[in-house]
């Protein structure tokens, strides 16, 4: 009798527009509000309102067996109110089923966890309220950016009072076990931590539309009939993946949205089968280990590591500056610059400059709005350049100007 | 395997990448097995015009390749040299006499002998390198008679006489490889005659060579050769490893921006000139090194004192060996702004001296090595922007040199040998 849940990661990251050298000093809008918009709209068209209506029938249909959670990013939500209003109605009225449980995460999809503490928990914060405020419910389960995890993130989830935090079901991290259990992390007592089943996770969310996969095409069949092999060696199913995946990731025409149609219907072969958010799934089972994670683990690339954020000196240039600016930034008290400031750690920027072009590169590609690495590096900085100097524009003057020419070396 | 090649230069007398991308590819050739004859004008003032003689000029090029790495594969490599070949008295009536002389058998008399003008050689363009190139045909068909060989494979329009002349007389299977197009060396403003020279040798030519997807592009589009007739064989790069011997100490408050190349409309130079401007203007210690020749060059020092920046912008003319190695190493950024470059082999040599490499989208190069930044080469303001930032941002250097080196590892010149030993292999 496993149970499955269902949780759809939905985000949509600001996107910082062309921004040359020679625009430090005398532009300081970072945005690209027309692609930000142009965005929005269309992945509102092609997934999350067709996808969200699907969710509502299949809730429906089934009075109440069917469930699903989302973790859906502050700067996604703030783009829906802005360019697409009607998708938050729409995860207004899941919210209403009952069957639908959203998470928490930092609102800007940040890793401010690996840079600054404090501004995590604030970030972490004011995503908690907007969830209330939005759907009315106060979120008790917290899954970190990209699902970067490792134990001082789960005794960080504990010590916040949660009920579960969620990671990624890494070979390295697992050896021998199974992600089909409840877990705690290491040292916690009343936290569960909820691993996802990345097999058949990737099954839908990256292999269904793939021909050259040898289990394509995946028909829901198919899928029931590898959930009922994990029955009795294993309790839960945890089917994480960006919600994307339907009409985004995997365009209509592939057939993902029927097979999403179809899935539950063939899953009530099942007996004792059911579905459960991830609260339930941590009322409902005991975890069988204490798991030790004493690295970071994600759910991105085949690494399940940092390196798709962190893999290079660019990166971590990048990071270590924009957080760098944390003192000056709360030092303004200007809720604009903060604003803007916290826009820029949204994770997406530093993956664009990685460059693990093999393999994973691909689907770095995929992703990316830029031609290369170098060039998403190079405005990035750009911007930082200008922001730093808006900063100390703004702060109440002091010898911030030593701070500045360390940066700008080579206009001397 | 048998091959009579016919080229224009060959090192150590080389103006560019022709030169050095022969050097290299009969280099991976003769690695595979391949014994080549090389054949090439000897470009010399000397006034022995009366005769034309064939010289084997195998010593002075293994002098040349004992500075550089092994020689090995010299052995196999036989390059002769047509002197005096420029020559341009030589009557029909003389040339045939020489053809009998020359040749033992004496079986075949050449087209060219039957027929002096195949290509009109009259005026505009500078009649003697038409000329020049016409002779060397003829001359071509009396080695093609001389030599055994397998295949013909020639280098770029100015031998693809040569080659039609030499299949002409042999029968043999014909190569054109083709470094540079009339369409990138002239823009729009192309020679009527090195075109129709261009095109029908593509078309005559059993199998086409490229150096780049770019160029088998352009060639499908202005000269209407079937794709299925051309290969891309990128060129490569013979170091691999800079030996790091002009430890240049890098200033961080003198930085330098380096261009090498000929001074000409297609390797863009006056971009170079404009965008060095818009730098100025924000990295006030910011030096650029402009390194070659060309007839661009007397407008562009006007143009770098017009802007007034002369005491920041350097030309120190055409660099040789030592000299091209050191200012490689000594600059913080090289930029490659071709306005139609089918390869382009010196950023790859950007990348062997760790020096960051900017190069235009209108570059063959750009195929093979991923990292580097890339800009049109008209996006004056993108340029200038990708230079500075390359020059502020400290993450970027060690990123992109570490990784074009990886690139690197996948380019060379047993590659490039290979791919066109399969050429070969499915024309005989």
């Amino acid at each position: 009798m496993p149970s499955i849940c269902f949780y759809f990661q939905v985000h949509q990251p600001y996107r910082v527009g062309k921004y040359t050298f020679f625009d430090i000093g005398s532009r300081h809008d970072y945005e690209d509000v027309e692609k930000d918009k142009s965005i929005t709209r269309k992945v509102a068209q092609k997934c999350y309102l067709p996808a969200n209506n699907l969710i509502l029938k299949l809730i429906n249909k089934y009075k109440g067996w069917f469930k699903v959670s989302y973790s859906i990013s502050g700067t996604a939500l703030d783009q829906f109110n802005e360019y697409a209003p009607e998708v938050i109605d729409s995860f207004k009225r899941l919210s209403d089923t009952g069957c639908v449980e959203f998470m928490n995460e930092t609102y800007y999809h940040s890793l401010a966890f690996l840079f600054s503490k404090p501004e995590f928990t604030q970030q972490v914060n004011l995503h908690k309220r907007r969830i209330k405020e939005l759907f009315g419910q106060t979120p008790r389960v917290f899954r970190n950016t990209e699902l970067i995890y490792n134990n001082e993130l789960g005794a960080m989830a504990e010590s916040m009072g949660y009920k579960a935090v969620l990671a990624e079901g890494a070979d390295h991290v697992l050896g021998w076990r199974s992600p089909n259990f409840v877990y705690q992390p290491a040292g916690c007592y009343k936290t569960k931590l909820l691993l996802r089943n990345y097999r058949l996770s990737d099954d839908i969310a990256f292999r269904f539309s793939n021909r050259h996969w040898d289990k394509y095409p995946l028909s829901a069949d198919k899928f029931v009939q590898w959930v009922k092999q994990i029955n009795g060696s294993g309790e839960v199913i945890n089917l994480f993946m960006d919600y994307e995946t339907f009409g985004e990731h995997q365009w209509e025409d592939t057939g993902i949205f029927n097979f999403m149609e179809n899935l539950p219907e063939k899953l009530t072969q099942i007996p004792e089968f059911n579905f459960v958010t991830p609260s339930e799934e941590a009322e409902l089972y005991d975890p069988v280990a204490q798991l030790d994670v004493p690295s970071f683990v994600s759910w991105a690339d085949v690494e399940r590591d940092l390196t798709a954020w962190m893999g290079n000196n660019m990166q971590l240039e990048a990071l270590e500056r924009v957080y760098s600016l944390e003192r000056k930034v709360k030092r303004t008290r200007s809720p604009e610059l903060l604003d803007t400031w916290r826009k820029l750690q949204t994770g997406d920027h530093f993956y664009y400059m990685c460059t693990k072009w093999f393999s994973d590169g691909d689907v770095h590609k995929y992703f990316n709005p830029y031609t290369s690495p170098y060039d998403a590096y190079i405005n990035y900085m750009n911007v930082l350049s200008d922001f730093t100097d808006v900063l100390d524009a703004n702060i109440p003057a002091r010898r911030e100007n030593h701070e500045r020419q360390q940066y700008r070396s080579i206009s001397i | 395997m048998k091959v009579l090649m016919f080229g224009w230069e060959f090192p150590p007398h080389i103006s560019g990448g022709l030169g050095t991308a022969c050097y290299g590819l009969t280099q991976g050739l003769s690695k595979k097995g391949v014994d080549i004859t090389f054949v090439i004008p000897r470009l010399t003032d000397r006034t022995t015009r009366s005769h034309v003689r064939l010289i084997d000029y195998t010593d002075a090029l293994r002098e040349y390749a004992v500075q550089g790495t092994t020689t090995k594969w010299l052995k196999r490599l036989k390059v002769m040299a047509v002197e005096s070949l420029l020559a341009p008295y030589v009557t029909e009536e003389t040339y045939l006499e020489m053809v009998k002389k020359i040749s033992s058998t004496g079986k075949k008399t050449t087209k060219i002998a039957e027929k002096s003008d195949v290509f009109d050689l009259s005026n505009d363009y500078g009649p003697n390198i038409f000329e020049s190139v016409s002779r060397y045909a003829s001359i071509a068909g009396v080695i093609a008679s001389q030599e055994s060989f397998d295949v013909i494979h020639v280098h770029d329009w100015m031998t693809i006489p040569a080659g039609m002349e030499a299949k002409y007389v042999s029968g043999k299977p014909l190569v054109v490889h083709v470094h540079a197009l009339e369409f990138d060396r002239s823009g729009m403003h192309v020679n009527q005659r090195i075109y129709d020279i261009e095109r029908a040798g593509m078309e005559s030519a059993d199998h086409v060579i490229t150096v780049s997807h770019y160029t088998k592009a352009r060639i499908i589009e202005y000269y209407g050769i079937p794709a299925g007739k051309i290969s891309v064989v990128h060129n490569a790069v013979s170091r691999q490893e800079s030996f790091n011997k002009y430890h240049v100490k890098k200033s961080p408050l003198r930085k330098y921006v380096l261009f090498l190349g000929r001074i000409t409309f297609q390797k863009g130079p006056d971009y170079f000139v404009e965008a060095a401007k818009l730098v100025l203007e924000k990295a006030r210690n910011t030096h650029f090194i402009m390194a070659g020749s060309g007839d661009m060059m007397p407008r562009l020092i006007e143009r770098v004192s017009e802007l007034r920046m002369g005491s920041n912008f350097h030309f120190v003319g055409f660099l040789r060996g030592e000299d091209v190695e050191r200012a490689f190493a000594m600059s913080d950024v090289y930029v490659m702004p071709s306005v139609s470059e089918p390869f382009g082999i010196s950023a790859l040599e950007g990348a062997v001296y760790d020096t960051p490499v900017i190069v235009s989208r209108q570059s063959g190069v750009t195929e093979v090595l991923n990292h580097s930044l890339k800009v049109d080469f008209w996006d004056i303001r993108e340029l200038a922007n990708k230079i500075l930032g390359v020059l502020s941002y400290g993450g970027i250097h060690d990123e992109i040199t570490s990784n074009a080196k990886k690139d690197l590892r996948n380019i060379t010149w047993e590659m490039a040998g290979s791919k066109i030993l399969d050429v070969y292999t499915n024309l005989i």
